[in-house]
């Protein structure tokens, strides 16, 4: 036997020799792993395979740029090619050597280097064509030239693109990769600097767009749609946060939800057949049923082991009361919970508590688990049983968890070497909220309130008009309460108001179409007349009966036309407050817009409706800075038309201080009162509650606005409340009571207002 | 009289009771005073004036207001025939003279000049003048008024005036209690309760999103259509979007999270 193992060795070297000859590489390093790479060359390539990778080799060997492209080739393409198969070569070492002519051979080792991971994930021949595509179009277009005539600038870009590329493919598709380079080089063709900041992902413009070609579902483009989810079928809310999925974190990053709202992934692709938009509203349906169902326990009575072990059953709980209640709900939990097998976890070497729990919960979700555990059956049974007398209770689930961990309690749970594989369920949130603790902290104040603008000085200011203001504990009228100083908005470039108009020039259109229909018919019928243009057929048929059967017959057979039958007049009333310079994502264009903004854009379009439709309106806004000093600005006045001293006004607002409605909504009555048309109309525009900063009892001024909507009822003043506050519903009913309407897409706002004020007025 | 017959509720309409209005009802018509019944659309209103008029075994009278309605669509009109003209009465002068119950639905639709020829009848009158014919005609002893009327509507156009709306005694209805509902389903289309139960379910879903992009939630009557649907053979889900979904809205949003609501209470 030794004799044919040194025969086969003495044969093995001579191949060896033979294969090094071909390399023909003279590089220590490169001969110290050289066995080994052949090894596993000869394992995954043919004999012509093996050709080609040697002369590949020998060529980046013989390239002049030192040992280590030889070095990372030798090592990296053996695994390459089992996953893309050795026929990619070709295409590959193409690449490299037109990388190789231009002045950019340094990229070459970046690009090996990340060429597994890459083709891990384009593990298809044309996709990857397409990622070399990109590579020689980035090489050719980012190369820089002197007089256009020859290469010499190496590209800054490329080999941080390259050492990206990896990461960049997790989250983008191969046309989403193609769109977000194209950006780059676009954008930053000349600037070397700002080129490599891009590529190498450090720029925010770079992480701006590559959130914008992301592949899956990015929870800004739907949270209506998940809010309205959320309400419709779990009667909740809450304001829903993402929180960036992108960066490489340890632990990643969970949802869970506290007071301040749900913490959701920016994005969710699709995963088992479960569309992205139905993982996000597992999770939700997930934490819907823990605040419905869940009762916080204190913690610090538990070891982590048994607080997991209650989490998990706990988890399993609501979410059996969840598909209690949505049976539809099974097929999506069972598709996103891991199926850990039985015996994936040697309890001998690694703690097995979280694969044992997972496994519990699996069993529980799934009819067909086809486990044998013993004890894992008999607590199946147990937890069945316990749920089939109703809706059990944390602490219910929680003595049968503790049961549970102690009758299968290994010494081995203890070790650091914890089993992770197909433990994780994405859908549920990290039950922070399972737990209280004996020991709090207490520091929760907020020091920085914001005071941006400067109050404007007092010498050219109208003395100020005094206003009452209810006290609902008392039942009674704080007599003078307010002063309320009201002054011409200053004003800014009505050519920026212009400018929103023509932004909207297609909504403009079609809103043109609704107000023609709404637009009072230019003849309008007046019946009996005794003189008028036309006679009434139908008044004169009845005259005539009236006649024959011997009545006195109506003379008036006549009818006339007249124009315009609207007698309505508005004021629009907007909430300046501090909170309009809130920020919102505006899905159409990608950006964000504050509110203050969209609600500038909105007020033009529905002026410019409101004008159209020729109905008098004047608008008006305030914000308040305590009771002494209410204000309330003209924007337009009734006499004025929609011109550019108004636009001008309009476009000058700026948002600060605080929301004393009652007073505004008063002050606007009394110049609404003064009109004389039939019909009045106070369209409130706000995005919060009533609020000042000396009020701290805060249904104080909800009940003022509310009392002062009943004194503008009783002066014949018909309210109506567009609230911006997805939190609207707490307050606003009490004020508006159901005259008001939420909009929960802001960014939708220029195009909502007009349209609700046509449907209100129709 | 013939005319009395014809108007004759025949057959016990189906009606469960919410609360106890029936005997509330009795007791206003006992002392005839009028009626106003207020609620969304499709929660029973009509259905309850039915069924009153069985229970109390008089004629009813229906008119279905609309804006170009005059007063002589309800009062009446001479007519022209050969030989002269023949006075023919309007529904509510019918009613006031056979003593019948006069349900005026939607009333807001019609003009508010309209209304007005309504108040005579409604107050210690009860009496209707027909000025053309000459003739104060005084209401039978049995005549009642009913109106029906949705203040879902959102226009400060369309409400009554106080003076109309201060001489109605009100009922207000809303949809009924999920467990009413469950019945009344089962009991009109003829399914079972868990299927009930589960269409019930997917209106309460649709209710709650009202204000927030639904002017109107999903309306009893809608969901004893799904239920008809399902009766008939087609998939819960089919008869779901159909009869719930694709009605009440067009925004997409809304749309979605339905059918997806549909999907999870159906599987």
């Amino acid at each position: 036997m030794p004799d044919t193992d040194s025969k086969n060795g003495a044969r093995w070297e001579e191949r060896l020799r033979a294969y090094r000859e071909r390399l023909a590489c003279g590089f220590p390093q490169v001969a110290e792993v050289f066995e080994d790479c052949m090894r596993e060359a000869l394992a995954v390539l043919t004999s012509a395979g093996v050709g080609g990778y040697l002369d590949t080799a020998r060529f980046l060997g013989g390239m002049g740029r030192g040992v280590e492209p030889v070095l990372v080739f030798l090592e990296e393409w053996p695994p390459i090619a089992r996953t893309l198969g050795e026929d990619a070569l070709p295409a590959i070492s193409a690449t490299m050597h037109a990388l190789c002519k231009s002045p950019n051979a340094r990229a070459i080792t970046p690009f090996l280097q990340t060429l597994a991971a890459v083709a891990r994930r384009l593990p298809s021949g044309p996709q990857m064509q397409r990622y070399l595509d990109l590579i020689d179009d980035f090489t050719a277009r980012t190369t820089g030239s002197i007089h256009g005539i020859q290469q010499t600038f190496a590209s800054p870009g490329l080999p941080d693109f390259l050492a990206q590329a990896p990461a960049l493919l997790d989250k983008l598709s191969i046309s989403g990769l193609h769109k977000w380079v194209d950006y780059g080089i676009r954008n930053y063709p000349n600037h070397p600097e700002r080129q490599r900041e891009y590529f190498g992902l450090q720029s925010a413009d770079s992480r701006a767009v590559l959130q914008r070609e992301r592949h899956g579902t990015l929870l800004v483009d739907n949270e209506r749609l998940l809010d309205i989810y959320l309400r419709g079928l779990w009667g909740d809310s809450a304001q829903l946060v993402p929180y960036p999925t992108d960066i490489e974190q340890l632990p990643r990053p969970v949802p869970y939800y506290d007071a301040s709202g749900m913490r959701l992934p920016d994005v969710l692709d699709d995963v088992a057949g479960v569309s992205g938009i139905n993982r996000y509203r597992a999770t939700l349906a997930h934490i819907a049923a823990h605040r419905r169902w869940s009762m916080p326990m204190f913690a610090d009575n538990c070891s982590p082991m048994q607080r997991m072990a209650i989490e998990v059953f706990e988890d399993s709980r609501i979410e059996t009361l969840a598909m209690r209640a949505y049976p539809g709900l099974r097929r999506i939990f069972l598709a996103l919970h891991p199926a850990p097998l039985e015996g994936a976890c040697d309890p001998e070497t690694t703690s097995c508590l979280r694969h044992r729990l997972t496994m519990f919960s699996r069993a529980l979700l799934d009819a067909e688990h086809g486990y044998h555990d013993a004890e894992l059956l008999k607590f199946v049974r147990h937890f069945h049983d316990t749920m089939a007398q109703g809706n059990s209770s944390s602490e219910e689930i929680a003595a049968l968890a503790l049961a549970y961990i102690a009758r299968t309690r290994r010494q081995s749970d203890q070790l650091a070497d914890v089993h992770f594989a197909d433990t994780e369920v994405s859908y549920r949130d990290d039950n922070r909220h399972l737990w209280r603790f004996h020991e709090l902290s207490d520091d929760e104040e907020m020091f920085d309130e914001q005071r941006p603008m400067e109050a404007p000085a007092d010498g050219d200011r109208l003395p100020p008009r005094h206003y009452p203001e209810w006290d609902y504990q008392s039942q009674s009228y704080r007599p003078d309460w307010v002063s309320l100083y009201e002054s011409l908005h200053p004003a800014g470039d009505a050519a920026d108001i212009d400018r929103v108009l023509e932004k909207h020039a297609a909504l403009a259109s079609r809103l043109k179409r609704l107000l023609d229909i709404l637009k009072p018919q230019d003849k309008l019928r007046i019946r009996y007349q005794e003189d008028g243009s036309e006679l009434d057929l139908d008044v004169a048929l009845r005259s005539l009966i009236d006649f024959k059967s011997g009545a006195s017959p109506d003379p008036r057979i006549n009818m006339s036309h007249r124009t315009n039958g609207r007698n309505l007049s508005v004021l629009v009333l907007l909430d300046l407050s501090q909170s309009l310079a809130d920020k919102v994502e505006v899905a159409a264009s990608g950006g964000e817009q504050s509110i203050l903004e969209l609600s500038q854009e909105a007020v033009s379009l529905l002026a410019w409706s409101i004008e159209q439709l020729g109905d008098p309106f004047a608008i008006a806004g305030f914000h308040s800075d305590s009771r002494h000093d209410v204000r309330y600005l003209h924007l337009k006045g009734y006499s004025e038309r929609w011109n550019d001293a108004v636009k001008a006004r309009l476009a000058a607002m700026q948002a600060g201080y605080s929301t004393r409605m009652g007073a505004a909504m008063r002050h606007a009555a009394h110049y609404l009162a003064a009109q004389t048309a039939d019909k009045k109309l106070l369209l409130v525009l706000t995005d919060g509650q009533p609020a000042d900063v000396d009020v701290h009892d805060e249904r104080l001024l909800i009940e003022d606005a509310r009392k002062s909507v009943e004194e503008l009822d009783q002066q014949g003043i018909f309210t109506y409340c567009i609230n911006l506050d997805r939190r609207a519903d707490d307050y606003v009913g009490d004020i508006f009571g159901r005259r008001y309407t939420v909009i929960d897409n802001i960014a939708r706002l220029p195009e909502r207002l007009p349209e609700l004020f046509m449907a209100l007025t129709r | 009289m013939s005319d009395n017959e014809q108007f004759k509720v025949r057959e016990e309409p189906f009606y469960r009771q919410q609360r106890n209005e029936v005997a509330l009802y009795e007791a206003a018509y006992a002392a005839r005073l009028p009626v106003m019944v207020k609620g969304p659309t499709g929660c029973g209103k009509s259905r309850f004036i039915e069924y009153m008029a069985w229970k109390l075994d008089r004629p009813l009278i229906t008119v279905a207001c609309n804006e170009d309605m005059t007063a002589s669509d309800l009062v009446g009109r001479y007519l022209l025939e050969a030989n002269g003209t023949r006075w023919l009465d309007g529904p509510l002068t019918t009613a006031a003279r056979i003593g019948a119950i006069c349900y005026l639905d939607e009333v807001v639709e019609a003009r508010q000049d309209t209304t007005v020829v309504i108040h005579p009848l409604t107050d210690h009158r009860r009496t209707l003048p027909l000025d053309k014919k000459g003739e104060l005609l005084r209401a039978h002893a049995d005549f009642q008024l009913v109106i029906s009327y949705n203040p879902g509507y959102q226009s400060l156009m369309k409400d009554l005036k106080q003076s109309t709306k201060q001489r109605f005694t009100a009922f207000d209805f809303d949809y009924p209690n999920a467990a009413l509902e469950i019945a009344i389903l089962a009991s009109e289309s003829g399914i079972d309760e868990a299927t009930a139960a589960r269409l019930v379910d997917v209106g309460a879903a649709a209710r709650r999103l009202k204000g927030h992009g639904l002017d109107e939630g999903i309306s009893t009557r809608l969901l004893v259509y799904a239920a008809a649907l399902i009766k008939g053979g087609v998939t819960p889900v089919d008869a779901c979007r159909m009869a719930l979904v694709r009605p009440i809205t067009d925004d997409r949003d809304i749309r979605d999270t339905l059918e997806h609501a549909v999907e999870s209470i159906f599987v």
